[in-house]
């Protein structure tokens, strides 16, 4: 009998198509998603070489990070990132590869797009020029970002050089409460293991509180592994996953989609499979979580204080602590609660698909944003736009006088014009609170659509617990 | 001759831990669509005074900084995000090494393929470098990536570690696509019992 394996180790071992004494292995990629910012350099040296694209019908490509969110068309767009969009028009059309562009009804972020097209399948390797890759991990995939010069050796031969990274199984037992999501379960297990914790480790997710998740909840805490230091966060398939899957554009159909299921089945961690590091956390004590500083490492419960960077002993850390607080304009031991806040952003990769988007319009539905507060709501894709439409969730989100707009990275990133200004606070649902990343200057932190969405209607961080619970 | 020959220089020492590769490089600096012009984002807003002024305490702005090549940082340098344009940015502006405790996975890797040496000290020589800097801000190093070592001007000597086919690489300057691309009968091989990919079967 062989020995039990981990759901990594079972996607690894088939994807390794050549493995050299002493060198990275050679991994086949089933599927190479690509967009704008990452890949025009790429492209450029495919040109240089005079290579092709070897797989185009492994690559899809879309429009996401630089594009504008007030309105669909490219005349929005500031110059530079009018050009980049067309690069990769023409980058796409040259080589062959699929594009959902600017004016596709199924463009959106490509963390967003992969799951909901069905491009996204368990057992495959998926990489994308993005950190955030590690979201797709969610249907039990392995995934992980890649740097341009990677893009470019994807393009050309469908590989990539990894090491074999080691496992590291995140057992998350009990059931959430009340006004806790899973935006606050990563947040959790970042402020426990720090932004480098899982360096050189991929996540597994295991756990009775995460089978009771859904395939959405399950992105948000995958999309994070990142922050972790985790190149990629895995949960093993199950019936959640197959059901998610079935009927969606590019998910198999027929005897196609039996063979497939077959095959997921059996992909899931073998009992008594071994990891190399693990953590527990208990899901029924975790609390709404907000983050102080600038990493997302930095994190307490909403109710808590603000760390002391004196109380600690490693200088390292005091100093970052320092540096952060600083940055933040917040004092040592000062309550996070009561903290006036200027923007609430509801969007990005981690947080802007349907559930999400229902989430915070359970929040905000018949009240009013706070008058100080500018409300910003991104759906992650057109697709999720139309959804949340059809349900009437813009006209919430409109009518207690949130700005509800087209689908992108917007405010996460801060290169579309959606920005914060020098000083601004704000609560936004993104997965980044380093300095200057909403924005020069802006302020950040972070937490889940519940805990921002009351933040828009107080005008200052509250516990939303009061208010689901009222 | 190696494309990575042994050479000294002064450091620039950037104290913090965690710099991510958004204060490396913010993100307006990205909507570029070739490598151009990327030294000039290099901790933009780091190096700059919030009136857009260069900060005359931030240590690469600082005169006697100018021309070094080796960067010395806290640990986990170049979290965040997988953007290229970090180590770009980096070789741009001059630097060929980065001295730290620790990297990040992406941007190692990033750095790697652009003949940017991540050298991965302990805490005791982290400290010694940290130390020496403060009595002997113009202190030169010596970086031989053939022997791994780092050289103090004490004589003070360490080695890090790096894998065998990365200082291959970079010693002999090979050309990681062509590598990959010499497997093309493997890749075909591995195709052809592979399953098919994700198709518009259901529309
Ligand atoms: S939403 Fe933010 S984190 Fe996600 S892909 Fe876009 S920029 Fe990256």
């Amino acid at each position: 009998m062989n020995s039990p394996q981990t759901l990594f180790a079972k996607i690894w071992d088939e994807h390794v198509v050549v493995q050299e004494d002493g060198a990275p292995s050679l991994m086949y990629v089933d599927l190479h998603l690509v967009h704008e910012v990452t890949s025009p350099q790429a492209f450029t040296g495919l040109r240089t070489r005079g290579l092709r694209v070897r797989c185009p019908d492994r690559t899809v490509a879309t429009v996401d990070h630089s594009i504008p969110t007030i309105a669909s068309g490219l005349q929005a767009a500031d110059k530079e990132a009018a050009n980049q969009i067309r690069h990769m028009e023409e980058n796409a059309a040259a080589f062959g590869v699929k594009l959902f562009g600017l004016s596709s009804p199924q463009r959106g972020i490509v963390h967003v797009i992969g799951p909901e097209l069905g491009l996204t399948q368990p057992g495959m390797t998926i990489v994308c020029g993005d950190s955030h890759t590690s979201t797709h991990g969610a249907f039990g995939a392995l995934a992980f970002g890649i740097g341009t010069s990677e893009v470019e050796h994807v393009l050309a031969s469908q590989c990539v050089l990894q090491r074999r990274p080691k496992t590291f199984e995140v057992r998350i037992e009990g059931r959430l409460g009340p006004g806790v999501a899973a935006k606050d379960v990563i947040l959790a297990l970042l402020s426990k293991i720090g932004v480098s914790g899982g360096a050189g480790h991929v996540f597994e997710y295991t756990g009775s509180a995460v089978r009771m998740l859904s395939m959405e909840e399950r992105m948000t805490i995958c999309n994070m592994s990142i922050e972790g230091g985790a190149r990629a966060g895995m949960v093993g398939p199950d019936d959640t996953t197959i059901e998610y899957l079935n009927g969606r554009p590019y998910a198999p159909a027929g005897p196609a989609w039996d063979r497939a299921v077959d095959r997921w089945r059996r992909l899931s961690s073998d009992e008594g499979a071994g990891y190399d590091a693990s953590v527990t956390l208990d899901a029924c004590a975790l609390q709404p979580m907000i983050t102080y500083g600038t990493n997302p490492g930095m994190g307490i419960p909403v109710t808590g204080v603000v760390p002391d960077p004196d109380r600690t002993d490693d200088g390292a850390m005091k100093e970052g602590l320092k540096k952060s607080l600083a940055y933040m304009g917040l004092k040592p031991g000062q309550r996070l609660l009561g903290q006036p806040v200027d923007v609430v952003f509801i969007g990005s990769c981690t947080n802007s698909r349907l559930s999400d988007l229902r989430l915070a319009a359970g929040i905000i539905k018949h009240k009013k944003v706070a008058p100080t507060v500018r409300m910003l709501v991104v759906p992650g894709s057109q697709e999720v736009k139309r959804q949340a439409e059809a349900e009437g969730l813009d006209r919430v989100f409109i009518s207690a006088g949130a700005e509800w707009r087209e689908s992108g990275c917007s405010m996460c990133i801060a290169m579309n014009g959606d920005q914060l200004e020098p000083g601004q606070y704000a609560v936004s649902t993104s997965n980044r609170n380093f300095e200057g990343r909403q924005g020069k200057g802006g302020r950040t932190f972070l937490a889940s659509p519940l805990t921002a969405a009351a933040a828009a209607i107080a005008g200052k961080i509250v516990d939303v617990r009061e208010m689901v619970n009222s | 001759m190696s494309s990575f020959p042994p050479f000294s220089s002064r450091i620039v020492y950037l104290p913090h831990s965690d710099i991510d590769t958004d204060q490396i490089i913010p993100a307006r600096y990205l909507k570029v669509t070739d490598k151009q012009g990327l030294g000039e984002g290099l901790f933009a807003d780091l190096r700059r005074k919030p009136d857009g002024s260069p900060d005359p305490d931030f240590p690469l702005n600082k005169p006697e900084n100018s021309g070094a090549s080796v960067l010395l940082t806290g640990e986990n340098f170049g979290c965040g995000s997988s953007r290229e344009h970090a180590p770009w940015a980096l070789k741009t502006a001059g630097f060929r090494a980065i001295i730290s405790a620790s990297f990040a996975d992406i941007f190692r890797n990033n750095a790697l393929k652009n003949s940017l040496l991540p050298v991965v000290v302990d805490a005791e020589t982290h400290a010694r470098l940290v130390n020496l800097l403060a009595l002997h801000p113009e202190a030169e190093v010596a970086v031989d990536l053939a022997s791994q070592t780092v050289r103090l001007p004490d004589g003070f000597e360490v080695r890090f570690p790096l894998d065998g086919f990365s200082k291959r690489s970079l010693l002999d300057g090979v050309d990681e696509l062509g590598y990959i691309l010499s497997f093309a009968k493997e890749i075909e091989n591995f195709e052809r019992r592979h399953e098919s990919p994700p198709g518009e079967v259901a529309a």
